[in-house]
């Protein structure tokens, strides 16, 4: 009888790793940096585990592709608050990565809940935990929300680009950021879960005591009163002549800001080596932000930026989800270039999407398609008319999920050269994606503004013609 | 893959959607009887038509069916319509607002998530507002209009159960609780949590005398309403005169102030209708709802009735007024265009005429009509008798059928 687990990277990695090895499940090659994504017990020759980010452990254990997961609560709750019946047992609670959800804003922005509930206005609160702030704002009886799902940097939004962030850390982290919390949604740690089905049908009694019996350490106790903090980040000043120009963290950063350089745009601390999200720069009346490509588009659409450097992939992405929004591709930058693929097994005996729907056609359970384009994905589904089908959202290393945990991959790829080592092959090619500049066609600035966003518009595209 | 319908919804068959239209039609009727006028509501509406404090209860948001629309960049999102009830006060107060009286009446479906997918996630209403006044004649007058509807679809041994959130929430106040926590116990009440009323009994027994009015049930003299607090004596004053007025029209209610389920906008009378113990609609009077939406101070009452289960209850044979009579008409290959013809001739005079496919049986018809291009043109069969008349023209045929259908007539 197979056990599969399912194990996280990031914060929870190492303590996760230190207790599997105190209880002696005895895995190797689980440990940071390590590029393996399928892992094996010694002690348990039936016990396989794969390593995936946090977010999709939840969702993999739910439907069934494995029988047990460790991740923090608050990926639990996020997935149970949207979808209460998914197949999920909380086994226990494993006493260690103990951190909180709060209900954040910035110190001058932020008034208590119950002022909140009378507002008529629109509360935007923005999280990579959409599902939770919605009912948190629901349970909390805000009037009229809007809710703007992230992939990260919830904190860099307060008080401009929203009025509260739902962020997981301790009251000092948010401090860090220059947030007050309003409201402590969630107690987060990390816990074991289970597939319901698997759980009555497999005797995991072995596997599983082990972990459970282990004294969980004593959590520090919350203080109730919530500290105010003062804020420390610069603010910018509300003005409707402020441009507000978003450029992305993560891997594009070193030649976007090459590229601004040349264009004359010289900001100040990007790449930040402190996580800075606010960096400046001498060109008056422009306010910079550093947040996710993939959030841009919807931020863009919004009015909450006017000018956002993202790629192309996500602005379609967005697209797919929106047709009729007004955000547009400005410039091509001609950076970064990818191509957008469907992908699948090598062990298929398929080459394009005619094989894809006729391979599909013979089965009787859905084709399971991972993709972080989750509206990309399922556009290009409908469109080859694959039939039953189901898109299954991957938080990135999508290409571990093949061939055991899906069929069909919607990727980027760059030279293929990882889509080869996974033993994964390319059948179609969707588009190509560069980076660009994106705008809002929708909106009638100021002429001060106007005459600012032109001038970018103008270096960037001068910059362009001279690479 | 046997059942390719989705969880939670159910598919109504060509028997129970005679039932449907039965109730429907008995429902519309009344109502356009009584001055009501029919309305209609968008499947889809904003979400925060719902969320403020006021509208629906927590337990009920926790269950809407929300979602981003295709132009949902902005974060806001729709539901499908959870309720019928403030939608029609959205219509009132984008539309209506002159007009200082309205009286309106809707056949609706609403959504509900419910987990187990075994119980139905799309429900059928009927339902009636009546909004700018506030008396205890027009709540009666919805009281009354719900009863005849269920005693028009045939319906015996209803129950009225009486409440008043205006009571309830007086009491609440009486007890010295913060806003925030009074809000909280009545949304347990009204989510039908008994305990919620208990635990407050345990702590605070110093009210237990306040509160012994909560445990009022049955039908009490009007002496065990009396309370020395003024502050009870407005919403007291209203559920007495309700009730005064009831007993007057000769209507037997209960009284059980702790019930009344599901609706944070209620502000007066709830009644609820029962017949063994299953609840089959209910309503009540919500003044604040229309300001709260950004209308003008209008009071309004309403109420609902579950289609789904009068469906279960209501025998469509025994109330049916006399269907018409069906045909089969079986036209030789050489004369279908004149089977076509008399067919419509036959719909005209007011029977159901089915052209033969296949498939059908004799035995669900009263007539069987022959059509041929050679003499004899039209032989009817009747099936009850049997009989067989032949004719020349489809005069002849409908005088045939007249005939019979008047000797009928004269027998029974």
């Amino acid at each position: 009888m197979q056990i599969k687990v399912a194990l996280p990277k990031g914060r929870l990695l190492n303590e996760t790793a230190a207790r599997l090895q105190e209880v002696g499940w005895g895995l190797d090659g689980y440990q940071e940096k390590t590029r393996l994504y399928r892992i094996s017990s010694q002690k348990f020759p039936d016990l396989t585990a794969k390593v995936f980010h946090e977010r999709d452990i939840p969702i993999q254990v739910a439907i069934g592709n494995y029988d047990l997961g460790i991740c923090g609560s608050d990926w639990i709750e996020e997935l149970m608050a949207k979808y209460p019946s998914s197949a999920l047992l909380n086994v226990g609670n494993l006493g260690y990565g103990d951190a909180a959800l709060y209900a954040a804003g910035s110190p001058e922005g932020v008034s208590t809940i119950e002022e909140m509930k009378t507002k008529a206005e629109i509360i935007r609160i923005a999280s990579e935990y959409p599902n939770l702030a919605e009912s948190f704002a629901l349970k909390s009886r805000l009037r009229r929300v809007s809710i703007f799902p992230l992939w990260g940097a919830a904190e860099a939004y307060p008080p401009e680009n929203a009025d509260l962030a739902l962020v997981c850390g301790t009251i000092e982290e948010l401090s860090g950021y220059g947030l007050v919390p309003v409201s402590k949604v969630l107690s987060v740690s990390a816990c074991l879960i289970a597939n319901k089905s698997s759980w009555e049908a497999k005797d995991m009694g072995g596997v599983v005591t082990p972990l459970l019996n282990k004294e969980p350490v004593q959590q520090a106790v919350e203080p109730e009163t919530i500290r105010q903090y003062p804020g420390q980040r610069p603010r910018y000043t509300p003005s409707e002549d402020v441009v507000w120009f978003a450029l992305p963290d993560g891997h594009q950063q070193e030649h976007t800001s090459r590229l601004l350089a040349k264009a004359g745009i010289p900001v100040d601390d990007y790449p930040s080596a402190t996580g800075n999200r606010r960096p400046t720069t001498t060109i008056s009346g422009v306010a910079i932000k550093v947040i996710r490509p993939q959030d841009m588009p919807l931020q863009v659409a919004n009015g909450n930026f006017d000018l956002a450097i993202t790629g192309r992939d996500w602005l379609m992405e967005h697209l797919y989800q929106f047709p009729s929004s007004p955000v547009q591709e400005l410039i091509d930058l001609k950076l970064g270039g990818v191509k957008i693929v469907a992908v699948v097994s090598q062990e298929l005996s398929i080459s394009d999407a005619k094989g894809l729907r006729e391979f599909n056609a013979k089965r009787a359970v859905p084709l399971r398609v991972a993709s972080e384009y989750i509206n990309t994905a399922d556009n290009y589904a409908r469109d080859n008319h694959l039939g039953l089908y189901r898109v299954i959202p991957t938080w990135g290393a999508s290409e571990a999920f093949l061939p055991e945990d899906a069929d069909l991959l919607i990727e980027n790829a760059q030279t293929g050269r990882t889509i080869a080592r996974h033993n994964l092959k390319i059948i179609d090619t969707l588009s190509e994606s560069t980076a660009c500049l994106i705008g809002n066609t929708n909106r009638t600035p100021s002429p001060t503004k106007q005459e600012r966003i032109n001038s970018i518009i103008k270096a960037l595209q001068t910059a362009v013609k001279e690479i | 893959m046997k059942n390719q319908r989705c969880k939670g919804t159910r598919d109504l068959s060509p028997e129970e959607m005679a039932a449907f239209r039965l109730i429907e039609g008995t429902f519309r009727e009344c109502c356009l009887k009584w001055g009501y006028k029919e309305v209609r509501t968008p499947t889809l509406e904003y979400l925060h038509l719902f969320t403020s404090t006021g509208t629906l209860t927590p337990s009920r948001l926790g269950k809407v069916y929300s979602f981003l629309d295709w132009d949902g960049w902005s974060g806001e999102r729709v539901v499908l319509r959870p309720d019928g009830t403030i939608p029609i006060a959205r219509l009132y107060i984008d539309s209506m607002e002159g007009e200082r009286l309205a009286r309106l009446f809707y056949v609706t479906n609403i959504f509900v998530f419910e987990e187990t997918g075994k119980e139905a996630r799309e429900r059928w209403q009927l339902g009636a507002e009546l909004i700018g006044v506030s008396s205890p004649t027009a709540d009666v007058e919805l009281v009354m209009l719900a009863l005849e509807i269920l005693k028009r679809l045939g319906l015996k041994g209803i129950e009225l159960r009486l409440s008043h959130a205006g009571l309830i929430r007086a009491l609440l106040t009486e007890l010295g609780l913060s806003p925030e926590e009074q809000a909280r116990i009545f949304d347990r009440i009204l989510d039908g949590d008994a305990e919620a009323l208990a635990k407050v009994k345990r702590e605070r027994p110093e009210v237990g005398k306040i509160l012994s009015l909560l445990d009022l049930k049955g039908k009490p003299s009007r002496l065990q309403f009396t309370s020395d607090l003024p502050e009870l004596k407005p919403a007291i004053d209203d559920f007495v005169n309700i009730a005064k007025l009831l007993e007057t029209l000769g209507c037997d209610y209960q009284i059980d102030i702790a019930s009344g389920r599901g609706f944070e906008y209620y502000t007066g009378i709830i009644f609820q209708i029962f017949q063994n113990g299953e609840k089959l609609g209910g309503g009540g009077r919500y003044d604040a709802l229309i300001p709260l939406m950004g209308g003008r101070d209008t009071p309004a009452s309403g109420f609902a009735l579950y289609l789904d289960h009068l469906m279960k209850l209501v025998k469509p044979g025994a109330l049916a007024k006399g269907k018409p009579q069906r045909i089969l008409i079986r036209a030789e290959p050489e004369a279908v265009k004149d089977g076509f013809s008399i067919a419509e001739r036959l719909r005209e005079a007011g029977y159901m005429a089915e052209l033969e496919l296949g498939g059908q049986k004799e035995a669900d018809f009263n007539w069987g009509l022959e059509v041929r291009s050679q003499p004899p043109l039209f032989t009817l069969t009747n099936q009850a008798k049997p009989q067989k008349f032949e004719a020349k023209t489809t005069d002849e045929v409908l005088a045939i059928l007249r005939k019979a259908d008047a000797n009928k007539g004269s027998a029974a």
